[in-house]
């Protein structure tokens, strides 16, 4: 293969990561690090440096084009960052006084108990069309939103954003120490926990991903782990899959984006299963 | 296309006015930083024409490298370097939008968020920095 070859299937593997992951707000590494490592034989070291350069890709095009449409809460987002910036901090420090083993075990089994639920959960009942949520709280978390898909005005009330808070620390411990499940754990928090609608959540946890990958990019670029050759050909490839990916998300149906997030969720939760029981 | 994004509790133009302007920040930084790593793609590839027909140069690209020092590698493997700085632009695009937030909550007197928008950017340098640590 020649490098001209090579940078090519990055590119187009990278694309499906784009694509894939502004559709559910996970950043793209889900798709990237197995699809460089097992396809193409890159060194798992590379593939991660490139992965945190999709999810920082991917946040930005694919919020740039959300927040457009107003589907991003920028406000829950900031909020919520605060946590995952704070987590991520404490796991870096962390890192070497936990045996990582018995997190993944840990988180293995919560993620596959919050697939489960996420598969069973309901959309809480729209508010009535023109309703404005009434102002709650000093935060000021409500919002609207409007679907292309069914061309209706969805407003929705924020709640319990302590419980939002506190699960978000967690998400950003995740990500500073593991380096995957970050999105996973978000967006289920903000649809489950805080009743936001799911186009909504995984929108926002798009947007919010990239701060959090920033938090973590300075070590592997140090290292060297950030190669121009690979990393440069990612970033291009999943801005052009974000392209696709945000203008498909916002018609799909909610359902369709909660079974696909219920199946990738099964997915990183088996992937930390075999990374704890064999590392 | 008319966006009704007014939220609860806020001015109503104030937002929207908010959310384009981080659009564009995040869309302005992704410009630059896709024509950097592509101009950089291009300049290699003209610089070193076997990358297009040797398929044994790939080997040497994928061993582990250290960090590039950005202004080194410009003058000695300028395609290197310009995806390189393409990739630290790319990387900068979170960091201006945390910026650009800081400076409207100032504007607009909501203080809670300006102190929410300003720790979340010192605890994304704080660890960034770190990584130069350890």
């Amino acid at each position: 293969m020649t490098p001209l070859v090579f940078m090519l299937c990055v590119f187009v593997i990278s694309i499906g990561g784009g694509c894939f992951g502004s559709m559910l707000g996970l950043g793209g590494g889900v798709i990237v690090v197995p699809g460089l490592t097992l396809l193409l034989g890159v060194p798992v070291h590379y593939a991660i440096g490139a992965s945190i350069v999709a999810i920082i890709a991917t946040s930005s095009g694919a919020g740039a084009a959300y927040l457009r449409r107003g589907f991003v809460n920028t406000r829950v987002a900031m909020f919520l960052e605060l946590g995952t910036t704070a987590g991520a901090l404490a796991g870096a420090f962390a890192a070497g006084l936990i045996e990582p083993r018995w997190l993944l075990l840990t988180f293995a089994a919560a993620i596959t108990y919050t697939a489960l639920m996420m598969g069973r959960y309901k959309d809480p009942p729209r508010l009535a069309a023109d309703a404005m949520p009434p102002v709650r709280g000093r935060l000021r978390l409500s919002g609207a939103y409007t679907d292309p898909r069914t061309n209706e005005h969805h407003a929705y009330r924020v709640g319990r954003s302590g419980l939002g808070f506190v699960v978000s620390i967690v998400a950003g411990v995740l990500s500073g120490l593991l380096g995957i499940g970050g999105g996973a754990v978000k967006v289920p928090a903000m649809t489950m926990a805080m009743g936001i609608p799911i186009k909504v959540a995984t929108a926002t946890s798009n947007f919010m991903i990239g701060v959090t990958a920033i938090a973590g990019a300075g070590v592997y670029y140090t290292r060297g782990d950030i190669d121009p050759y690979i990393a440069g050909p990612t970033a291009v490839g999943v801005l052009c899959g974000t392209m696709i990916g945000t203008r498909f998300m916002i018609h799909l149906r909610n359902s369709a984006i909660r079974w696909m997030f219920t199946g990738v969720l099964l997915l990183i939760a088996v992937q930390m299963l075999r990374k704890g029981l064999w590392p | 296309m008319i966006r009704r994004t007014a939220r609860a509790g806020e001015g109503p133009t104030d937002i929207s006015r908010f959310e384009m302007r981080l659009s564009r920040v995040l869309r302005w930084g992704l410009a630059v930083s896709t024509v950097l790593i592509l101009t950089g793609i291009v300049v290699s590839m003209v610089r070193h024409p076997e990358f297009m027909t040797e398929a044994s140069s790939l080997e040497p690209l994928l061993r582990p490298g250290v960090a590039v020092d950005v202004t080194e590698s410009l003058m000695d493997a300028p395609g290197r370097g310009l995806v390189t700085a393409g990739l630290l632009v790319l990387m900068a695009t979170p960091v201006l939008r945390v910026l650009a937030s800081i400076i409207t909550f100032g504007r607009q007197r909501d203080w809670l968020f300006l102190a929410i928008t300003s720790m979340v950017l010192v605890l994304m340098l704080l660890s960034f920095g770190l990584g130069r640590v350890h």
